[in-house]
Formats: C-alpha cells, structure tokens, sequence
C-alpha cells in the first residue's frame, strides 16, 4: 500500500488500480485519479520547481489554473512538456518527469537563484549585462536562455495525428457546473439543438469536489443525474475533455477535444486530439469561478494550496494533500474546506480568519478553532510544508505544525472568453472580483459563477436563465421550471490580498516567481498601469496567464497608487483560455500532405520513365528525364534541348492557366484587360498578350486564340493561373457589368502538350485528323481539331523558338496522348523535356517568365513598351505612364554571356562596370535567370540592365558577393534574343 | 466571420478572398481621366474606423464578387450585395 | 541615474530603496516646441533623438494610453535588415547599426540579440531572388549569406528536410539579425526621453487638431489644447484616424496581425527563421517561449484580434517546418493593428499642412525599424529635410511612380 494519503469516498474506481511512475519511481492509483491527485494520494507533493527562483512546488490547484506542477508527460517523442499534473487524467502505465531541475528535483543547483534573489529582483535584467556590448550573445544571453525555459520538447516528429472537424449548433454551453448543466437542460428540454463542452473528464463541475445537495441528492449525483439526462436527448451532444479555448467572430468558438490523452496512445486510426470550430447561433459561458490566493511569506511551499482545492481532493478524489491542515481565509468559503476536511477525517488545526467579524461560525464549525482577525505571516519547510507562523488578532504569534494549508482569497469569474473581442471586465465589491463587462463577444452571456453568482442556486438559477433567454431570442418556447433545491449561502468577504508590508517575499504568480516586493518596485519606478505591471515584473505571462494571480498583482498596485482596483484596470485576456497544442491547431497539413498536390496528366507516364519532379506552386512537374548513363542533371537537360531543336521535343504545359471567354463584348473585354489589343485578333488566331496591373506593372502574360467571333481562350501563366480568374471576374462583375462576357476557367479540363522542334508538325501531322500543313495551319493559327475523332484544339505558338504547336484534349485523355505522340515519335528521335529545358529554351529566346515577371517590373522594363496601346482604356496603362516608370536610364531586359565562354555565370549576381567598386551606388542591375545554352556552349543569362538598350555591346561585372570567395565574371552585354532573334525556326 | 452571401445564405468568410474598400469600383475612365485622378482612386483610403463597404470575392463558392458592409472595429457584418448589382445601381448598364 | 551590473549589486544589498522612476508623468504644458502623437516605440524613439541629437528643447510626447502601448508592445521582436530595394535597404541598415550601439547609448538592456536570421528556400527561383537579395546588401554595406541544405540542416536538424511538401534547399542569412526585448525599447527610450527634459504625456488622446491658414497651432486632446511649433504624428495602426483630424486621406489601410507565443520550453531554436514555402516567422524568446507569427488576417480592421483560419495556417506552417513542435503549446495570441501601405514601404514625410509631418505605413516592418525611423522623423522634424537613408519615403511617390514594392504585389496593402 503506498497510497498513504488516501481517504475513504470519492469518484475514483477502486475496483481497478492503474501503475504510474513519476521520475522514475512507481506509484500506485485508481480510474478516475488525476497525476496530481494520485500523487499526492502517494504522500507526493514536491512537483516541480519554479521559473525564476527553481524554489520547489507542488500543486496549488487541482484544476487547469495550476501554474506550480508542471512536468514532462510521456516519453520519447511522444513528451509533452510544460504538462499541469493536476489535469492529466491517470491511466495505466504512465511516465511523468519533473522539468526545469538540475539534477534532481529535491537536489536542484539552480536553487542558488532563491539565495541570490535579491539580484534578480523585477526587472534587473534591464539594467545589467551591458558591458561589454559583445558580451550579451557570448556570455550573458546564452547563460539565460539555458537557465530558462521550463521543460524540453523531444526534437523528434510528433508521431500521432490530429484532426479537424466543424461542428454547429443554436446553443453552445461551455463550462458543466450546476450553471451549464441547468442552461443545457432548459435548452435541450426545449428541442433547441445544444452542445455541452467541458474541459474536464467528468461533468458536474465544483459539484463534483463539493459535499452540497442539489435537489436532495449529493451534488455529484444531480450532476451525473442532468449528464444522463442531456445524454438520452438527441438534439444534445455533450463533448467532454473538451476546452472552448477561444471566441471568434459571428457565434464561432474554438474548442480543443483530448480524444486520447487519457490513454497510453492513441487506438489505431484514432487522433492525440481534435480541434473543433464550433459554430454556434448563441453561447452561454459557464466556466465557473477560479479560487485565488493570499499572498504572505513564503506562501509558495508544496502543501500550500487553495483551499477549494484541498477540498476538491478530498471529496471527488478521497485523498488527504495533508495528515494535519490548517486553512487561511478571508471569506466563508474557506470554512467548508475546514468542515469537509474535518468529515473526510483529517486534522484540521486551526482556521485563520483574516475577518475580524466573521460571523458566528456561519457555517458551523465542530470542535475546530476559529481564530478570527488573525492571518498567516510565514511558513516553513525545504522541500514541502511543515508549520505556519500566524499572527494573531491581539498581535501574539504562534506557530502551527501542519503539512497543508488551504488558502482562500476569494474567487474569480472565470471571465476570460469574453473578453476575447475586446470587452473589459468590470469590478464588483459585493464579491471583491471582475465580473465579466459589457461588449463581450456577440451572442455570448455568462452565467452562474463566470458571471458572479457564487452559490450553487445562482449557478443553476443564473443557467436557467440564460438559456431561457436565448430560447426566447431563437423563438424557441419553453417555461421556467422549478429549480432544484441547493444552497444559497452569501459571499461574506473581506478583500484581502497579502499579509505584511511587502518586505518578505510573497508570491503572486507563483509559476514566475513575481513576489509583492516586485509589484512594489514595479510602483517605485513608475510600472503602474495593469500592463507596464505585468510586462514589467513578467506577472500573468507564465503557462496559466495570472488565472489565481493577476487580480492579487492589481489590488497590491492599487493599494500602493491609492487607486481602486478598477481604476487600476485589467489586462485584457487572450486566447487560448488554456494553451493548445500546436499540432492540434495544424491538424493533418504537415508534412508530405502540408499543401494539396496537383499532378499533371502525363505524370503517371512520367514516373514510369522515371522522370525527376519539381514543386511548381501546388503543381509536380517534370523538371527533367533521366535516360540511362546520365549522372548529372546537366546532361540530361542538355540532351532534352538539342533533342527538342535537332528534331522534337514534348512538353506537358497543362499547369498554364486556361480560361474560356465567351460573349458579345469578349474582345473589347479583352482589349481592357491585356495592354495591347485583341478585338482585332482574327478567327483562328492566336496573339501573344500582356496583362498589367492597375499599377501599370506587368501581371501576367500568355497567348489568347479567337476561336469565334465571340469565343476565345485565354492561357495564363501557371503561377497566376487563379488570380488572373479572379481578376478577369472582378473586371467583370464591378468594373464592367454593362460588358456581355462570360468566363470559365478550363485549366484542369484540357490536357495540354506542347510539341516544338522542326520534326513537330510532321509528328502532329501522324495524329491529327485535320490537313495541318504551312499554308492550311500557319504561325499563330489555333483551332479545333479532332485526333481519331477526339475533339481537340491545337494552337501553333512556341515558348522554345522552335516551330511549336501546344495540342489540348480532355484531361481525362492526357495519358492516352502522352503515350501515343511518344509512340509516334519514336521515328523522330522524340524526347519529353522538362521544366528545365523549357527555360533554357525560353532564355536562348529571350522570353521573360516568372524570375523576370516579379510585379516590380513594367512593360516597358521587359522591352515591351510598345506593346503598350494608348488608343484605348486598358487596366494598367494610365499609370504605367508615371514619370519614375517611363524613365529613360531605367531597367531595361538585356542578354548577358561570358567574355570567357567558359565563364560561369549565376542568377542573382548583380551588375557593375569594369574597375568600379562593389557599392550600391555603382549597382547596375542584376541576373535574372541564368542557365547553359548547349547551343551557344556557355552559359547565357537575362538581366534588368539599367539603360539596357544603351549597353547592348558593353562589357561589364557580374559579381556575386554571396559567393565564398566572391566571384566576378567579365560580361557581354547583348540582345535578349540570344537565338534566331529573326524568328525563322518559328515559321518553320 | 460568416458573410450573408445574398444568393447562398451565410457562407464561412473563410471561402472568400477579400481585396478592399468598395470605392474601387469607381474606376475613372482612361481615355479622359489622368494619372492624378487614377492615383487617388488606387492608392487613397479612407480606411475608417467603424462601417467599412468592401469588396470580396466568392472564390470557393459561386464566383460572386460582394460589397460587404462591416464594422472594422468589431468585425460585424451588417449586409451584403451582388458587386454587379451595385455597380448597375451606380449606372454601369448598357 | 545610470543603470549598471554594480549598481545592480549596490541595490540588492540595500533592499531596492534607491531606484527612480523610470519617467515623470507631467502635466502637459500649454505649449511646446515639438508634439510628437503616438507614446509606441517610433514616437519615443523621435522625441529621444530629438532631445540628444538634435538639440531640441520643449518636446512632448502624448500617448492615448500607456508608453509602449503601440505595435511596440505587441510584435514578434525580429531585427534584420535583409532588404532588397535601393529605397529601404540603407534605411534598415541604419536601423540594425543603431541598434547594435542602442544599449549602451540609452543605458538600457533591450535584450538586443544578434543571433542571426535566415530566409528558407525551397525552389531555384527564390534561390535567385535570395541571390539578388543577399548581393544587394552587401552593396548596401549590410552582411549576407547563403546557406545550402546541409549548412541549414548543421543549424537547426529538426527542421523537415526529409519528408516536406517543399523541400528545404537552402536559405539566406544574415548573422546581425536576431532579436531584441520589444517592451524594453519602449521603455530605454521613454527613460532617455524623459531624462532629457520630454515630457510624456500618458492618457492623452488626440481628438482634434487645430489648423489655420494651412498650418498647424496644436492639437486638442482628452486633456485640453496643446499648442505646437511642430507636430509629428507616429501611430502606425491608427495612421488614418489621426491625419483625418487634418483632413488628409493616407495610402494606407489598417489590418490586424496576429502574433503567438508558446509556453516555455528549453533552448530549442537559436535564431530566426522564415519559412520560404508559408507565411511563418518564428524565434525563441530568451524566457523560453517560441515566438511566431504569419500573414495578416486580411481584411481592414481596427480590433486588435483576428480569427481561426490565420491561427491554423500559422500552425499549419510552423509543423510543416519543425514536426517536433506538434506537442508544444500555444500559450498566447494576440493582435495588433498594421499601417499596410499600398506598396509594403513606409512614409516618413511632411504633409500638405505645414508643420505637420508623418510617420507611418509601417506594414510588418515597424519594430525593425524603431531606432532609423526614430532617427529619421527627428531629423525631418528638427531639419525640415529628410535623412538621407528615409529620401524615398515619401507620400508622393505613388504619384510619381516611384513605388517601394519589395514583393511586387502592387497597389494592394493586404497582399504586402
């Protein structure tokens, strides 16, 4: 038996005893335990250490507000760091470390810090390490970063799977207290369609830790009662271990479901956790009221814990966090620990009431001194509590043996969901707490505790309420009905936040170790809003956002401003309410499956032939074909390109984009979208096409066809294949709607190839049913064709230079193509080139792609200009005549080679002239994109040359700095057209 | 955000792809306006804090672009209309 | 009083009795000689160099709020200047130089952490750019580097180099980027401001402003006139809601960026790191927790908050980059409202009234730039000419075609 601690009751399953281990050492406990429940259970109560001062801690809370027992859950990758033992659902097999200790958690070196705490008052940082300046990244910084942190993460890929869902409702109820429970009755008894989320493994809330009757029955009963009831209903769905984590905009919430944490692993095909977006008509926040402490000296001990809390562990968990306690309180709420305590069986020594007129034991108080006006001023014990000092209300001080002091300083509304838009809470005396504000997300209302109402019939009475009023808004009817019977008992508070003058050190937010002393300095140097405050002292930004300390912080800063509370203001919180993993808020889009992949319709047929891939945008396509012997890349776009120019070349090119323009006004639609003109295009032709933006630079280019007096197709660029769609609509619906234009994008409708090189035609010739001869299917023709009876439509453009067509047939028929232009070209020597050898192709030619289409660049840049027509109104041409853009000595395209041939060139470099010194103000330009021209045998490039036009013959630096060393390679400034700049291969 | 698509009922604005204040569609005419007035209709804003009308657009949906009419200081949507149907208002008919 | 580690020591062994405050909170005098709107780290920059290198006297700086309550106050706390156009690159190396020597020149340990940057490449055509890039700041006088894959993955080994959507093919670096404490800079600034004689003015909103004959007298606040010589505005997020006192329209929209932190977690990433294939930024605060963030929500909005799909595309990114951060938590989001001008690039400016000048339109740069921006408009302001490394800064360039659009989305703020 090692469970020394455990007591008799409790909603643990007994009849089953689960192994866990915690730093190595077994311990034992039950179905239904928490880590830190069956830990303390063990007599355990050391947990971790704190952020700052590594001073040891064990749990102040048993809820998700714990900032003390953080530790590593799991093992290998599957270790969760930073993980609150005291909601880690115990399961069988489980392995906790401590974290952020060095070596061991009783023996921790960097403990040195609480001896040396003086040094490291608030702020101390700011005014230190500044000398040397070197130093900080060398010595002082690297010193910090390791001592800080609290535990690690694994390196490794997190090895389970989280998914995503949706899911809606009229009614989401957070929180399944006394007040959610009671909202989702009324609503769910009403037929309204309601979701019931609860952070919590076991619904029932505070009802759960506490002794009350709900309806004449143990309040965990009338909870288990309402969840079996809301469980029978079908229009209710209860999500337990469920956290609403955030409110967005327009009714949706963000909640965290933990399918699995309370397993060793998830079960097969089965995810960690999922994140819901949960889209809700109207929400009710019911998250119930978080305990606060008081702060004295040394108040941070394991063994010192909120006193619900210590009641909590007594009632729904059977454990003792001590063998004799005593409780420190300034309201009658504290009294009940001692009266539950008492019950459960354990000592209770003394209850310190900081009230000087607390009311005659209200509630009673067997046979336990109620010492009133007194108040807790120290405590002691190295690794885990073993006395208090108290003073009492005539200024005698005595010490008390006891290993567990249950702390009340009041509660808090757990406020924090709403306000996530903005909204600030707003002080309320009667209870000493902020209630939430107005403005709060739309469609939201608190009730029962979030909302102030502390006594279990405010909670059910505030739940019902609530969900009436959100029936009568969704013109749902349903009637009041009796409220089961439950306590009412008054809040009988007197704030109180610290004992003592703040010369001792007594903790706030305990996890970073802020102390009242800090809250004092923060005063003296002039930190006295809520938020220099909390940026100042680092108070609330530990992994439980100030939930039991941000309101003691305020109150001691208003104390020394002389302020109120609410003048002295809140920090507003933020989502999440409790931090969510990150893998949760990814979901599935990590890895391989980060972005969709769209595969092109040869790329079966070129996987075969064991084609090299390269991600272009969401698209694979074929960067190269490797051919048996090649062992550089090189090799095998070099072939791909003399292949292509020596006889033909295939190229899948049906990633462009492809939009069908129809209608009456289809071309003088055109002639505003593309700066030079369509309308005069003739039936049967193609024109190549240059789109600018607003801004007069260049968006996108490609080739338009006028299959029909009112019928053309468009190609985009493949990058802006969806923007130019999107753009083409905008013209069309807000800038022209008078216009008679429709538009369809047929990208992934049409398979398309391109066949260029001098055998193209005779190829094509083979499976196009039409006469595609010269004179019959010239230079820029396009049209319908038919391949075996197959509609097709071939369209005689070239990127490569060479005579080329681009064929398309249904998608659906790519592969069947592919296979048959490589069958039939088997007698030309056919090859399929890749992306690569497309752009070496398109850079012998000159052709401007995305390295030279980089929306910094205008017409006139490329050597377009004239392209430009001012004879009508096109999108972009007003502008494109700005004076910075129609300067004479601006970039200008411009071909660029090696004096030496056998000079290397790199894309990037920039420009110089020869003798000038590598600085800005002698920059020229640079490469755009450089590749080898086996045809030319040196390595050619592009480059925006400023004057370009002017430096056509001049020789110039291309430097790359980058380069280790830096590399310069002398260079001829020439055309753009490296190849055939007539066009005579084109006409074939 | 849900934005009240006037043909499809509320859509998630996550379906949507936005661009900016409504008063793009007021695009000069290029044959008669300069570069002044293009440039105070492209690059001017009045960018304000309270009811905003915007343009979005329907892209994982029906392709409609909307004039939506929000608040930018608490994101509420307070209606929406057919881009188109505005601009026609506004006397871009034939 | 000057801060230091011996006084430090001196301190903790006489009980903290002896600090100061780190500011006065002066009532505003009726008068001054320069007003600068806006207490963010921009605005305390301006009025501190104002004081120590401009000479100027009778200098106040109105916060509607608390000092550093400005996108100063809610960043991801990166320094770099790892630009690429002739208009912004000598501006933010400027910047990174003055905040290589801002500690020890305003007594103030901001935390300035050079621990280096680097930009991820995935595909040869951002290896191109990143050429061009990385040439164009060494032109500038700046450092940079490029990193192939195995470099990149010496550094940081967890990255996905083996199983990604978009493989890692290598990155640019700048070794002077790193990082720097956000609220700290604020506060070195405000401290230094105030010892020079700058009165800050906390609680002050500026609800008018008082225009004759074409030039600035002063401005109404929540606490009465205030008249000014000078007024210079500096509260990028509300750009547009301040200068429409004076009647003037911006090339600015305001849109809400949301950044994140996790919870604390042992060293883990050294320095920063963007992710070339997604919107993803991210670093590892000297606390402990990771600091991230990705694109703006996208859509105007003055409310400081944004909502789901720009959350999850921001995790989206940072798992498909680290896989091993899927068990780390989010700690806190939160969101602070961008100046997005119309071509990514700031103005640093005068305006149509005379002497009322502007800053602003800073985009997701703003907190890089504090010490050249501050540097800049306190030049313009003392000089009535602007430094020579904010020249292209300037409203009319838009006008004149002269735009500063490093990524070449065009007249379209949310894209920048």
């Amino acid at each position: 038996m090692t469970q020394t601690h455990r007591l008799a009751g409790g909603q643990i399953d007994r009849s089953r005893t689960l192994r866990f281990s915690f730093d190595g050492l077994p311990y034992l406990g039950h179905p239904g335990d928490t880590l830190a429940s069956a830990l303390l259970a063990n007599g355990v109560r050391l947990m971790g250490r704190s952020f700052k001062y590594h001073r040891p801690r064990g749990p102040l809370s048993a809820g998700s507000e714990e900032p003390n027992a953080l530790v590593e859950l799991r093992g290998g990758a599957r270790r969760e760091p930073n993980t609150r033992a005291t909601v880690v659902e115990l399961f069988d097999g489980l392995e906790a470390a401590s974290q952020n200790r060095w070596p061991s958690l009783r023996l921790d070196a960097l403990a040195i810090n609480d001896r040396l705490s003086s040094f490291f008052a608030a702020g101390f940082y700011y005014k230190t390490f500044m000398w040397p300046a070197a130093f900080w990244e060398k010595v002082y910084e690297p010193l910090i970063r390791h001592a800080a942190g609290l535990g690690s993460l694994s390196g490794a890929e997190d090895p389970d799977s989280y998914d995503k869902g949706f899911r809606h409702c009229d009614l989401l109820v957070i929180g399944a207290g006394p007040a959610g429970l009671m909202a989702a009755l009324t609503a769910g008894r009403a037929g309204a369609r309601v979701i019931l989320a609860d952070e919590d493994f076991r619904m029932g809330g505070r009802l759960n830790a506490e002794t009350f009757a709900v309806g004449g029955m143990a309040g965990a009963d009338w909870a288990a009662a309402a969840v079996a009831e809301l469980g029978a209903l079908p229009n209710v769905r209860l999500m337990t271990r469920t956290t609403v984590f955030g409110a967005f905009d327009d009714g949706i919430f963000g909640a965290l479901e933990r399918v699995s944490d309370h397993l060793p692993e998830p079960l097969p095909g089965r995810p960690r956790q999922t994140l819901w977006r949960i889209y809700a008509r109207r929400a009710i926040l019911a998250a119930g009221a978080t305990e606060r402490p008081i702060a004295f000296e040394n108040n941070d001990r394991p063994g010192i814990m909120l006193a619900g809390s210590l009641r909590a562990y007594a009632n729904r968990w059977g454990v003792a966090a001590g063998s004799r306690v005593a409780i420190f309180t300034n309201n009658a709420d504290g009294l009940r620990s001692a009266i539950d305590l008492q019950a459960a069986g354990v000592e209770v020594a003394a209850v310190i009431d900081a009230r000087p007129d607390a009311p005659p034991d209200a509630p009673p108080l067997p046979g336990i001194r109620h010492l009133r006006g007194a108040e807790v001023i120290d405590s002691a014990g190295r690794l885990g509590l073993r006395a208090v000092t108290l003073r009492h209300a005539n200024g005698r001080t005595e010490v008390l043996r006891v290993d567990a002091l249950g702390v009340s300083g009041g509660w808090n509304p757990n406020v924090n969901i709403t306000s996530h838009h903005g909204s600030r809470p707003v002080w309320d005396p009667a209870i000493a707490a902020f209630v939430p504000g107005a403005g709060g997300p739309r469609g939201l209302v608190a009730a029962g505790a979030a909302a102030g109402a502390l006594s279990t019939h405010g909670a059910l009475a505030g739940g019902q309420a609530a969900a009436l009023a959100v029936l009568g808004d969704l013109g749902l009817g349903a009637r009041a009905e009796a409220l089961p019977e439950a306590e009412d008992a008054p809040v009988s508070i007197v704030p109180k936040w610290h004992v003592g003058d703040g010369r001792g050190r007594a903790w706030i937010d305990q996890q970073n170790d802020v102390t009242v002393k800090d809250v004092v300095l923060a005063h003296q140097e002039n930190f006295t809003s809520a938020e220099h405050l909390k940026r100042y002292t680092t108070l609330g930004m530990a992994t439980d956002q100030g939930k039991t300390g941000n309101v003691i912080g305020l109150a001691v800063m208003a104390e020394l401003t002389g302020r109120t509370i609410a003048e002295t203001g809140t920090t507003v919180y933020r989502p999440p309410y409790t931090p969510v993993a990150l893998g949760a808020l990814a979901g599935r889009s990590r890895g391989p499956e980060f972005k969709p992949v769209r595969r092109t319709p040869s790329h079966v047929w070129a996987a075969e032939q064991g084609a090299v891939f390269v991600e272009v945008g969401m698209w694979l396509r074929t960067q190269w074909v490797p051919r048996p012997g090649e062992t550089h890349w090189r090799e095998s776009v070099d072939r791909e390109v003399l292949a292509t120019r020596r006889s033909v070349g295939i190229c899948d090119v049906t990633t462009l984009g492809k939009i069908d323009i129809q209608g009456t006004d289809a071309g003088a639609f055109l002639d505003r979208i593309y700066c030079n003109t369509f309308s005069t295009l003739p039936i049967g032709k193609c024109r190549y096409g240059l789109m600018l933006r607003e801004d007069g630079m260049v968006f996108d280019d490609g080739t338009t066809a006028r299959m029909g007096e009112h019928e053309f197709v468009m190609t985009t660029t493949t990058a802006n294949a969806v923007t130019v769609f999107r753009h083409l609509e905008y013209c069309r619906q807000v800038l022209w709607p008078e216009m008679d234009v429709q538009i369809i994008s047929t990208t992934e409708a049409w398979a398309q190839f391109s066949v260029a090189g001098p055998n193209a035609r005779r190829l094509l010739a083979r499976i196009v049913d039409q006469d595609i001869s010269d004179a019959a299917f010239p230079y820029m023709a396009a049209g319908e064709v038919t391949i075996g009876g197959l509609r097709a439509r071939l369209f005689r453009i070239s990127f490569s230079g060479e005579e080329g067509y681009e064929i398309a047939v249904p998608a659906r028929y790519g592969d069947a193509l592919i296979r048959r232009l490589m069958a039939e070209g088997r007698d030309f020597d056919a090859v399929v080139y890749g992306t690569e050898a497309l752009g070496v192709m398109r850079v012998e030619k000159g052709h401007v792609a995305g390295n030279e289409i980089n929306g910094q660049s205008s017409a006139l840049n490329m050597g377009l200009g004239r392209m430009v027509s001012r004879k009508k109104d096109a999108i972009g041409v007003v502008l494109s005549q700005r004076e910075g853009m129609v300067d004479p000595g601006g970039y200008r395209l411009v071909g660029v080679r090696p004096v030496d041939p056998a000079g290397r060139l790199v894309a990037g470099s920039h420009l110089l002239e020869q003798g000038a010194a590598a600085v800005i103000a002698n920059d020229l330009g640079w490469l755009t994109s450089k590749v080898f021209s086996p045809h030319l045998g040196s390595d050619i490039a592009l480059a925006y040359l400023r004057g370009g036009e002017g430096r056509i013959g001049q020789r110039l630096r291309a430097v790359n700095l980058l380069a280790r060393p830096a590399t310069e390679t002398l260079v001829e400034i020439t055309s753009p057209h490296f190849l055939d700049p007539e066009g005579e291969r084109l006409r074939g | 955000m849900i934005i009240p698509h006037p043909l499809l009922g509320p859509r998630d604005a996550q379906e949507f792809v936005y661009l900016g204040d409504a008063s793009l569609m007021n695009r000069p005419d290029g044959m008669t306006a300069g570069i002044e007035a293009f440039h105070d209709w492209l690059y001017q804003r009045d960018n304000p804090a309270g009811i905003h009308r915007e343009l979005w657009y329907h892209e994982q949906g029906d392709r409609s672009w909307l004039v939506v009419t929000r608040n930018t200081l608490t994101h509420e949507i307070l209606g929406a209309e057919l881009a188109r149907d505005v601009a026609r208002a506004m006397g871009r008919t034939k | 009083m000057r801060y230091s580690g011996l006084r430090v020591i001196a301190e903790a062994l006489t009980g903290h009795k002896g600090w100061k405050p780190v500011w006065r909170d002066p009532a505003p005098q009726p008068d001054y000689d320069i007003v600068i709107v806006g207490g963010g780290g921009h605005g305390l920059a301006t009025a501190y160099y104002l004081a120590k290198e401009f000479g100027q006297k009778r200098i106040a700086v109105l916060e509607k709020g608390w000092l550093g309550s400005g996108n100063v106050g809610r960043n991801t706390t990166i320094i770099r200047s790892n630009y690429l156009l002739d208009g912004n690159e000598p501006f933010y190396e400027f910047s990174l130089r003055l905040w290589e020597g801002l500690e020890q020149d305003f007594n103030y340990n901001a935390m300035v952490s050079q621990r280096g940057i680097i930009n991820l490449i995935h595909t040869d055509a951002q290896r191109d750019a990143f050429t061009r890039r990385g040439n164009a700041m060494i032109l500038n006088g700046a450092d940079a580097e490029l990193l192939d894959q195995a470099q990149v993955r010496a550094m940081y080994p967890f990255l996905n180099f083996d199983n990604a959507r978009f493989p890692i093919k290598g990155a640019l670096m700048q070794r002077r980027g790193g990082t720097v404490r956000h609220d700290a800079v604020a506060w070195g600034y405000a401290r230094g401001a105030d010892s020079r004689g700058v009165d800050l003015i906390q609680n002050c909103e500026v609800t008018g402003m008082r225009i004759a004959g074409g030039r600035i007298l002063g401005l109404e606040t929540t606490r009465g006139f205030i008249g000014a010589r000078k007024v210079g505005v500096a509260v990028a997020g509300s750009s547009s809601r301040v200068m429409a006192h004076a009647g003037l329209r911006l090339p600015i929209e305001s849109h809400a960026l949301q950044a994140f932190v996790s919870e604390g977690l042992k060293p883990f990433i050294d320095g920063v790191m963007t992710f070339g294939a997604g919107h993803f930024y991210v670093s590892q605060s000297d606390k402990g927790g990771l600091v991230f963030g990705g694109d703006i929500d996208g859509y105007n909005s003055y409310a400081a908050r944004g909502n789901l799909p720009v959350i999850e595309d921001v995790a989206e990114g940072g798992m498909a980059l680290m896989p091993a951060i899927g068990r780390a938590r989010l700690l806190r989001i939160w969101g602070g409202i961008m100046d997005m001008s119309m071509d990514g690039s700031p103005i640093i400016d005068r305006t149509p009234v005379e002497g009322l000048y502007f800053n602003g339109g800073w985009c997701y740069g703003g907190f890089k730039a504090t010490p050249a921006s501050g540097w800049c408009f306190a030049h313009l302001l003392a000089r009535d000419e602007p430094h020579p490394t904010a020249r292209a800064y300037r409203f009319d360039r838009f006008l004149r075609g002269l735009m500063i659009d490093e990524k070449g989305q065009g007249a379209q703020p949310n894209l920048h």
